[in-house]
């Protein structure tokens, strides 16, 4: 196949612009947020619990829980990871406790947010820095 | 896809109506995260477990979705409202369109 050299160009433009979508998928958080949301207001503080270790040697497996009595759903973000969406819990009508626990990937040291939805359909968010010693995102 | 994929599950046999217990879940998952790059520089493509199901005799306990910011061999915990003798039911689903499913009974005492 001979490429023209416009076509040349339209390839080689493309192929930047595929490049530089991770690099803004670092800015998502708001989107993230706003997805969940669904652009509804967000408070700080109560209503919402998040435990995760203040350090954290292996990235790759960090314990975190979330605790929000009455939640629908809790959603979790990494705010330095390549992708920030972490994990989304929906709680159905058996659902013990609101709350729940996983362990997750942090690429570096950085914030971990946790919105609740709550039962009146208001949003509370709360946020813990946890220190990443080794990454968890491989080479 | 992936292999040996084994999920493992821990509910206690028996419970009090109305307790809630915790139930426990693993499931052996490499959760390749679609950012990692092998030897030659190529990204490996994503390769996760996107949604967990659990279910107590038809009803809904909890739903996740997970993201590829989940550990290999996904861990999760919570808690479960029993009512009755019963079944649960645990589902995860593979990106590549595997389901894998578990069951446990649990019994009133």
């Amino acid at each position: 196949m001979i490429l023209s050299r416009r076509e040349a160009l339209v390839l080689a433009l493309g192929s930047v612009a595929a490049a530089a979508i991770p690099m803004s998928a670092l800015a998502s958080v708001d989107d993230a947020v706003a997805a969940f949301t669904g652009g509804a207001a967000v408070t700080d503080g109560a209503g919402v619990t998040l435990t995760a270790p203040e350090i954290a040697e292996n990235g790759n497996t960090v314990p975190i829980s979330v605790d929000a009595p009455g939640a629908s759903s809790i959603l979790v973000l990494a705010a330095g990871n390549p992708t920030p969406a972490v994990v989304t819990f929906n709680f159905g009508e058996l659902a013990g406790a609101h709350a729940a626990s996983t362990r997750i990937r942090l690429s570096k040291t950085q914030n971990v947010i946790a919105i609740a939805k709550l039962a009146d359909g208001t949003f509370v968010r709360t946020s813990s820095e946890v220190k990443v010693t080794i990454g968890g995102c491989g080479g | 896809m992936a292999n040996d994929v084994k999920p493992r599950v821990k509910v206690p046999k028996s419970a009090k109506a109305g307790e809630a217990v915790v139930v426990k879940t693993l499931i052996s998952h490499p959760m390749e995260s679609g950012q990692r790059k092998d030897k030659d520089g190529a990204l490996i493509p994503r390769s996760i477990i996107n949604r967990f199901t659990c279910d107590f005799n038809g009803k809904n306990v909890i739903d996740v979705t997970l993201e590829p910011a989940i550990s290999t061999n996904p861990y999760i915990e919570f808690e479960a409202m029993i009512g009755e003798a019963g079944e649960f039911k645990f589902t995860w689903y593979d990106d590549d369109g595997s389901v894998y499913e578990d069951s446990k009974p649990i019994a009133i005492s």
